[in-house]
C-alpha cells in the first residue's frame, strides 16, 4: 500500500462470527490529520471494523498497521486510540470530570494535573462549568460531548468514533455535526468513524469507505462518491437517484426512454467501456421541468405523467413517470397537478455505472 | 377529618379504591401490625433481665457475628462464581450453572441434616478424612460458630450469585471496554468500574442473606452446640416458659434486622444509578490449555459440593434405620423407610398436615396478595404507601418474632382487645404460613403486573368491558406468571417450613420438619432421611412446574 509514512492501515482484514462472514477483506486507511467515515447500512461490518481497529476484536486474517507498526495482535489499551462509544459508555457513577480524567488517572498522571487537563478538555467541547455535574444530569448531546473530551483528553493517535450522533434528535444532530467536524480538526488527531447516515459522513469526512455486506465497495472523497460512484449500489447508497439503462457512446451516454432516444453527457466515462451498456445515473438536481412542450424532443426531452406531488418547503418534489419502468423524482417550484403531461430534461452531466 | 378527607376524596374510583383496601389493611394490621405491638407490649417489665443475662447478650453478639460472617462468606464464594460463569467458557460450565442452584433446592433444616450426615463428628467427609489422613481423633467437629456460617455459606451464596449473575448479564459490556481502552488494568477496571456499578445487586444480595442468617434457627439449633443465638433462645425462653423474656427477646431480633435493613437500604440510596444496560459481553473462552483443565477440575470439585448433601440425603433414606454406626457408608439398604411414610398412620399424618396447611395457606395468599398488588400497581389512592409497606413487612421480620407475635396475639378469646384464640388449634399454623409468605406472592404478583401496559385496564374499560370483564380477561392474563410463581414458592416454603413451625405446633397438626426433628433425635436417620428426599422432590417439582408454566406463557 502507498503512504508507509505514517496513520492508520487497515489491511485485507477479515472477520467471520458463527460463520457469518461479518468483514470480508476490508482494507483502507487514514492519514494523518485526516477524517474517515466508514458508512454502510447496519450488517455492512463497520461496527465490527471499527471494533477491529479499537482492538476490542481480532480479525481472522489481515492486518492492521499504524505508524507503520502492526497492531494486529496488539491489546486496546496498548494503541494508545481513543474510542467515542455508541451509547458513550460514559461511567454513570462518576462525575462528569472524573470521567474524562479516568484515562489519565489509569496513566499515572497526578490529581491536579488530571483535573487541569480534564476541565481544559471539557473547556474545549463547551461543558466548562459541568464538570462536578452526574453524568445522567447532562442531555444526550452534553453526554456526547463528554465522551468525546474523554477520548480527546489522552491525546490519542487516532480517535474512533462509533455512531456519534445517532443518539441525537434530528435538530441536534445538525448543529453537532459542523461541531464535530470542528473539534475533530483541531484536535489534530487522525479520526475514523461509523455511519449510517450519509449526512453525517457527507458532512464530517474528508475521505469515506463504503461497505456493504463486510465488503468496501467505494473508497473517496464525499464528492468522488456522489459524481462518480463506481457501481449501482454506490450510486443507490449516496443521495436519491433513478437508474436508467444506458450504452456509452465516448463522452456521452445513449438513452432511450419509450422510444425517444438522446445523448447525455457524462461526469466520468472510465468504468463503462466505449459502446457498452450501463446505467446512467440521475439525481432530482440534474432534471429540469418544462412546460407546455417547449422543451420538445430535440432538446434533450422527454414526455413524462406526474404521479404525485410532495410540498418541500424550497418547493415541489414531482414524481413523473417516463415510461412503464422509468420513474423519476424532479424539483420544481411551479405547481403541476397529479396526471397532467409536462416535459422533462437533462441539464448537467450525469454519472454512468455499469 | 370529615368522612370525604378520610377517603382521599378526589374521585369516585379513589374512593373505591381506598374503600377495597380497607380489609386487606385490616388483616395486616391484626395479623403483621398488632403481633409486634403485642410482643413489645408484652416485653415490658422483663428488658433488666434481658440485660442482666449473660447469655442473651451473648446471644445477640453472636446473632450478629454469624449474619455479618455469613454476608462476608456468601460474597467470598457468590461474586467470584458469578463472574466465572457469566464472563468465561470452560469445559464444565453448563454442569456448573445448573449445579450453582442446588443449595435453593434444600428446606432450611433438611440441609442442616445433610451436612450432618456429611460433615458430622460421625459425618462420611469426616470419616473419610479421618482413615485418609490417618488421624485418631475426627479432623473437626461440625459446632459452633463456624460450623454455622459454614452452612449458611453453602445455602445462602446462592442469593449473591443469583443476584450478581443477573446484574453481569445486564451489564453494559462497552463500560468496560470504555475503561480498558482507556488504559485501566484489570484491578482498576473491577475496582473503579464494574464493582461499583454491581453495587446495587451486591448490595441488595447481601441485606437478603443478612436477614436470613439473622433469623436462622436451623443451623444453630441442630447443631450450634453451646452457641447461643436470638432465635433460639427465643424458644428456650418459650419453653421455660418465661414468655416475657422471650418477647424481650424478639423484640431486640426484630429491632436488629429492622436496623439491618434500613443501614443496607441507607447504603444502596447513596448510590442512585442505573447501570443497567443492553448486556452483549460475549463470554471469553478459556483458552490455555491448562487453565481450562484446572478450572474443569474445579468446576467438578465444586458441582460435587454442591451436589453431595443432596446425594446424602437420598442414600441415606434407603438406609436401614439403627444399622448405620461406625460405617463410613449406611450398610444396609431398604426401601421400608418410604414404604412406611405412606402406610404408617403416625408417620403419615405429617405429610397430610403439611400439604393440607400449606396448600390453604397459599390459597389464601393468592387471594389476598392477588386484590393488594392490583390495588397497589393500579390504583392511586389514601393508603396506597401503607399496604405496600405492610405487605413487605413480614419479610423484615425473623421467623421466630413471626411465631412469637401471633403467639402473643392468638392466645386468648378476648375480642375486646382484637384477640381470638388459635395458639393450641390447627389455624394456628396455616395462619404463620400465610404471614410468612405475603411478602412473597405479593411481590411476584406485583412484579408482573407493573409489566402489563397501564392503560390496558382503562382500554378494556373503554370497549365497555364491565370491571370484572376487564379483571377476569386483561388484569388477571396479565399477572398469571407472577401468580403462578408466587403461589409455588408460598408453597414450597411452606411445606417445608420449621422455624415457626417449632413454636407454635401442636401435636395434632404437627407438620414434616418437626417430626423430621422427631426422628433425628430418635436415631431414625432413614425415615427423616426419607422425609428430607421427599421436600427436596416436592420442591424440585414445583421449580420445574414453575419453569415449563413461564415458558408455555411465553
Amino acid at each position: 500500500m502507498s503512504n508507509a509514512g505514517g496513520g492508520l492501515i487497515v489491511d485485507a482484514i477479515a472477520r467471520s462470527f458463527n460463520g457469518q462472514q461479518a468483514v470480508d477483506r476490508v482494507s483502507f486507511e487514514v492519514r494523518p490529520g485526516e477524517l474517515v467515515a466508514l458508512v454502510g447500512a447496519s450488517g455492512s461490518g463497520k461496527t465490527t471494523t471499527l471494533r477491529i481497529v479499537a482492538g476490542y476484536e481480532q480479525p481472522d486474517s489481515g492486518r492492521v498497521l499504524f505508524d507503520g507498526e502492526d497492531f494486529t495482535r496488539l491489546g486496546p489499551a496498548k494503541r494508545g486510540f481513543g474510542m467515542v462509544f455508541q451509547h458513550y459508555a460514559l461511567f454513570p457513577h462518576m462525575s462528569v470530570i472524573d470521567n474524562v480524567a479516568f484515562g489519565l488517572e489509569a496513566r499515572g498522571v497526578g490529581r491536579s494535573e488530571r483535573r487541569q487537563r480534564a476541565g481544559s478538555a471539557l473547556d474545549r467541547v463547551g461543558l466548562g462549568g459541568k464538570g462536578e455535574r452526574m453524568v445522567q444530569q447532562l442531555s444526550g448531546g452534553e453526554q456526547q460531548r463528554v465522551a468525546l473530551a474523554r477520548a480527546a483528553v489522552i491525546e490519542p493517535r487516532l480517535l474512533l468514533l462509533d455512531e456519534p450522533l445517532s443518539n441525537l434528535d434530528p435538530t441536534l444532530r445538525a448543529s453537532t455535526r459542523d461541531e464535530l467536524r470542528t473539534t475533530l480538526k483541531e484536535s489534530k488527531a487522525p479520526a475514523l468513524f461509523v455511519t449510517h447516515d450519509q449526512d453525517d459522513a457527507f458532512a464530517i469526512a474528508d475521505r469515506i469507505v463504503l461497505l456493504s455486506l463486510g465488503r468496501v465497495l467505494q473508497t473517496g472523497s464525499p464528492e468522488d462518491l456522489y459524481d462518480r460512484p463506481a457501481s449501482r449500489q454506490v450510486a443507490m447508497f449516496i443521495g436519491h437517484a433513478t437508474l436508467i439503462p444506458a450504452r456509452r457512446n465516448g463522452d456521452a451516454a445513449v438513452v432511450t426512454i419509450d422510444g425517444t432516444t438522446h445523448s447525455i453527457d457524462l461526469t466520468s466515462s472510465s468504468l463503462v467501456a466505449n459502446g457498452g451498456m450501463g446505467a446512467i445515473v440521475l439525481r432530482p438536481e440534474a432534471v429540469e421541468i418544462v412546460r407546455d412542450d417547449a422543451g420538445g424532443d430535440a432538446n434533450n426531452g422527454w414526455r413524462a405523467t406526474v404521479v404525485n406531488r410532495r410540498f418541500a418547503g424550497a418547493g415541489f418534489v414531482y414524481r413523473l413517470r417516463l415510461d412503464h419502468e422509468v420513474v423519476i423524482d424532479v424539483a420544481s417550484r411551479d405547481r403541476i397537478d397529479a396526471g397532467q403531461t409536462v416535459g422533462v430534461r437533462i441539464t448537467r452531466p450525469v454519472p454512468m455505472v455499469p | 377529618m370529615t368522612v370525604t378527607g378520610w377517603f382521599g376524596g378526589r374521585s369516585r374510583s379513589e374512593r373505591l379504591a381506598t374503600l377495597a383496601a380497607l380489609p386487606l389493611l385490616l388483616v395486616l394490621g391484626w395479623t403483621v401490625v398488632y403481633p409486634n405491638i403485642a410482643v413489645i407490649a408484652g416485653s415490658f417489665g422483663h428488658w433488666r433481665e434481658f440485660a442482666e443475662s449473660p447469655s442473651d447478650v451473648e446471644a445477640l453478639k453472636n446473632s450478629i457475628i454469624i449474619a455479618v460472617a455469613s454476608v462476608a462468606a456468601s460474597l467470598a464464594l457468590g461474586v467470584p462464581l458469578a463472574f466465572l460463569l457469566t464472563r468465561f467458557d470452560f469445559p464444565g460450565r453448563t454442569l456448573l450453572r445448573a449445579a450453582a442452584l442446588l443449595p435453593a433446592a434444600l428446606p432450611p433444616l433438611v440441609g442442616v441434616i445433610s451436612f450432618l450426615f456429611l460433615y458430622g463428628d460421625t459425618g462420611v467427609i469426616t470419616r473419610v478424612t479421618q482413615i485418609v489422613l490417618g488421624l485418631k481423633d475426627v479432623p473437626w467437629h461440625l459446632n459452633g460458630i463456624g460450623a454455622i456460617i459454614f452452612i449458611h455459606a453453602y445455602t445462602m451464596y446462592v442469593y449473591v450469585y443469583l443476584f450478581v449473575s443477573a446484574g453481569l448479564e445486564r451489564y453494559e459490556s462497552s463500560l468496560d471496554e470504555a475503561a480498558i481502552g482507556l488504559g485501566a488494568g484489570t484491578f482498576r477496571r473491577l475496582t473503579r468500574v464494574t464493582l461499583p456499578l454491581l453495587t446495587p445487586a451486591i448490595a441488595g444480595s447481601a441485606l437478603l442473606v443478612f436477614m436470613s442468617a439473622l433469623g436462622s434457627f436451623s443451623a444453630p439449633y441442630v447443631f450450634g452446640g453451646g452457641v447461643r443465638v436470638l432465635s433460639t433462645q427465643i424458644l428456650n425462653s418459650k419453653l421455660n416458659d418465661a414468655i416475657g423474656l422471650a418477647y424481650v427477646e424478639t423484640t431486640v431480633l426484630a429491632i436488629s434486622a429492622v436496623a439491618g435493613l434500613m443501614l443496607f437500604r441507607w447504603l444502596e440510596g447513596k448510590r442512585a444509578y442505573v447501570a443497567a444496560g443492553k448486556g452483549g459481553a460475549r463470554r471469553r473462552p478459556v483458552h490455555s490449555r491448562l487453565a481450562r483443565i484446572g478450572l474443569a477440575c474445579a468446576a467438578g470439585l465444586i458441582v460435587l459440593i454442591l451436589v453431595l448433601p443432596h446425594l446424602m440425603i437420598v442414600l441415606v433414606s434407603f438406609a436401614k434405620d439403627g444399622a448405620w454406626t461406625t460405617q463410613v457408608l449406611p450398610p444396609e439398604y431398604t426401601t421400608h423407610n418410604y414404604a412406611g411414610l405412606f402406610t404408617t398412620n403416625q408417620l403419615w399424618t405429617p405429610i397430610r398436615n403439611s400439604i393440607v396447611m400449606s396448600v390453604l395457606a397459599t390459597a389464601a395468599n393468592v387471594v389476598f396478595c392477588v386484590a393488594g398488588a392490583y390495588l397497589i400497581v393500579t390504583r392511586k389512592f389514601s393508603g396506597r404507601r401503607l399496604l405496600e409497606i405492610l405487605v413487605a413487612l413480614p419479610w423484615a421480620i425473623p421467623g421466630t418474632a413471626v411465631a412469637l407475635g401471633l403467639l402473643a396475639t392468638f392466645n386468648t378469646n378476648d375480642i375486646a382487645v382484637g384477640k381470638i384464640l388459635l395458639v393450641g388449634t390447627f389455624w394456628i399454623l396455616p395462619l404463620a404460613y400465610f404471614v410468612r409468605d405475603i411478602p412473597l406472592v405479593s411481590q411476584a404478583v406485583e412484579g408482573s403486573l407493573r409489566q402489563m401496559d397501564p392503560s390496558l385496564e382503562p382500554a378494556a374499560r373503554g370497549l365497555g368491558a364491565s370491571w370484572w370483564m376487564a379483571v377476569r380477561r386483561v388484569v388477571l392474563p396479565a399477572a398469571r406468571p407472577g401468580i403462578v410463581a408466587g403461589a409455588l414458592l408460598a408453597c414450597v416454603t411452606a411445606v417445608g417450613e420449621f422455624v415457626a413451625s417449632i413454636v407454635l405446633y401442636t401435636h395434632g397438626n404437627r407438620p414434616i420438619s418437626i417430626e423430621i426433628l422427631a426422628q433425628l433425635r430418635s436415631y431414625a436417620f432413614g425415615t427423616a432421611s426419607a422425609y428430607s428426599a421427599l421436600l427436596i422432590g416436592l420442591v424440585l417439582i414445583m421449580a420445574l412446574t414453575a419453569r415449563i408454566a413461564e415458558s408455555r406463557m411465553q
